[in-house]
């Protein structure tokens, strides 16, 4: 799987980070949302799945 | 446009918003708002001054259209559906659109990362801690709004923005008169313009001595050139009637919700798994959804959605407190588990205007549901639920006073 992150839409939320840290993090200047792992291994799809649910800026797309 | 009701018209079938709760049911949604979601995703409803916007009643709907650059949250907008008539925006951004919103959100997100709130929870816990010794100490029963729920948040957000803790009778009365339904748009100027002008002047004070705080950033902002020192002043505005209110809330309706469950209260007492508790305070907002007066928009072209069109110009009310309690979101919605996974909730909203103190209020939650329960294992309602002031013309809701005992 493959992430991808649109930091413009991103309004800091936060809700990624907490659905699956492994994988979001967030800028210390703004709180906008960076990647640590574009592509997550299999046992990290279903926080990332969430996450991209939850994003309530819709910044979060997942291709396969 | 948003029709705008003549005398010929039929209104039967059209309910007017907001609605009334039903008598006994002091945590549940209106039961008309439950009918019209069952009607369908779009009715429409009737307001105070006659207009008839659409009401969207289901989880899905309500997040696509929060989440649509077409709909607008700008108050001054023709079709916007107000509360009352005054259409001031002197409220921070939360009434703007992209891309000034945008630009102002991102000058205060800094302090409201999972990083920066995880760093304050230890402060957190002392205020708690604080403020449980001191009515342990204290009389014997007492008011938990007034001795607990209003001053963790308040105290938090002080510390947070920079503003003194001594001059919480001031800003807490006037926060109460700007949420107040029923308060006139007189009074309502008046309290906002009270609290412009005292921000304003405690931004003038940080621009002279800066310190570690939210204010300070933003004076340095306005010494820059880069904010006007006004805009500053209703950003803290806002952030401050937003960063106790909708908390303080949360603690006082919460810890009644749960005396009124006792196994869901004990579960959480006896927990040591951060997890549930978390989980927990996410269930806890979405069933009791205390912003409870209607996310309000309005739609900026024609838009599609469930076989209907929402024309250019038309106002849109979305009450996510039905939202989170529609079954093709949560199954057994009207159920209070803490057991449930309710992450997906709507109770900070959706879209860009999302809660920005989204992650300090989960904080803040985490460590009171841990600890109060925990600390006085004996609490109690001191009366009976029937004499509880509910906050029914607030458009936060929640409870005035909550007398306890242990
Ligand atoms: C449990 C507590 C809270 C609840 C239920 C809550 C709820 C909400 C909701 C529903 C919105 C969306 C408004 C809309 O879409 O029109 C919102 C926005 C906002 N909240 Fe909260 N809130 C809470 C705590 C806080 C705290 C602690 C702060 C600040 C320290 C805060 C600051 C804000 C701000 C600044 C906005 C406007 C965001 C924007 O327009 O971009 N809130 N909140
Ligand atoms: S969930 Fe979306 S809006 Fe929130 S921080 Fe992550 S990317 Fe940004």
């Amino acid at each position: 799987m493959k992430v991808i992150l649109d930091q413009d839409k991103c309004v800091a939320s936060g809700q990624c980070v907490m659905a699956a840290p492994e994988v979001f993090d967030q800028r210390d200047e703004d709180g906008v949302a960076i990647l640590l792992n574009d592509s997550p291994s299999e046992a990290g799809t279903e926080d990332v799945q969430h996450a991209a649910s939850v994003c309530p800026a819709l910044a979060i797309r997942l291709s396969a | 446009m948003t029709e705008t009701l003549s005398s010929d018209e039929p209104q039967a079938g059209i309910p007017e918003y907001p609605m009334r709760r039903a008598q006994g049911c002091p945590f549940d949604p209106p039961p008309t708002l439950r009918d019209e979601q069952e009607k369908g995703p779009l009715t429409k409803v009737r307001l105070w001054d006659g207009s008839r916007p659409w009401l969207v009643t289901r989880y899905a709907e309500q997040r696509a259209l929060l989440a649509d650059p077409r709909v607008s949250a700008d108050i001054t907008r023709p079709g916007y559906p107000s509360q009352s008539s005054s259409r001031s925006n002197s409220i921070g951004f939360i009434l703007m659109d992209d891309p000034e919103h945008a630009r102002l959100r991102r000058m205060v997100t800094a302090p409201f990362t999972i990083k920066r709130t995880e760093a304050l929870r230890p402060r957190v816990q002392q205020i708690v801690d604080d403020l449980i010794d001191d009515m342990l100490a204290g009389p014997n029963p007492v008011d938990l709004v007034e001795s607990f729920a209003l001053p963790v948040p308040s105290l938090v957000i002080c510390d947070l923005l920079g503003v003194p803790y001594a001059d919480h009778d001031f800003f807490q009365d006037n926060s109460k008169t700007i949420i107040n339904r029923d308060s006139t748009d007189e009074q309502r100027a008046g309290a906002l313009g009270r609290l412009a002008e005292y921000l304003d002047r405690l931004v003038g004070e940080k621009l002279d001595r800066p310190s570690e705080d939210l204010l300070s950033q933003l004076a340095a902002r306005v010494g820059a050139g880069e904010l006007p020192r006004g805009e500053a002043a209703r950003i803290g505005v806002l952030l401050l009637i937003a960063g106790h209110e909708t908390t303080a809330n949360m603690i006082a309706l919460g810890t009644l919700a749960l005396l009124q469950h006792p196994e869901q209260l004990t579960a959480l007492r006896e927990t040591q798994d951060p997890k549930l508790v978390a989980g927990a305070v996410e269930e806890l907002l979405r069933y009791l959804h205390i912003t409870h007066s209607g996310r309000r928009r309005v739609a900026l072209e024609d838009i599609e959605i469930a076989g209907q069109v929402i024309r250019a110009g038309d106002g849109l009310i979305l009450p996510n407190d039905i939202g989170n309690r529609d079954p093709r979101a949560f199954s057994d919605p009207d159920r209070l588990d803490i057991h449930r996974d309710a992450r997906h909730h709507v109770a900070f909203g959706f879209g860009v205007h999302q809660c920005l103190g989204q992650p300090l209020a989960r904080m803040e939650l985490q460590v009171v549901y841990s600890t109060l329960y925990r600390r006085m294992p004996t609490l109690r309602l001191a009366g009976a639920l029937e004499d509880i002031p509910f906050k029914h013309d607030g458009s936060v809701y929640g409870v005035y006073e909550l007398p306890v005992a242990w």
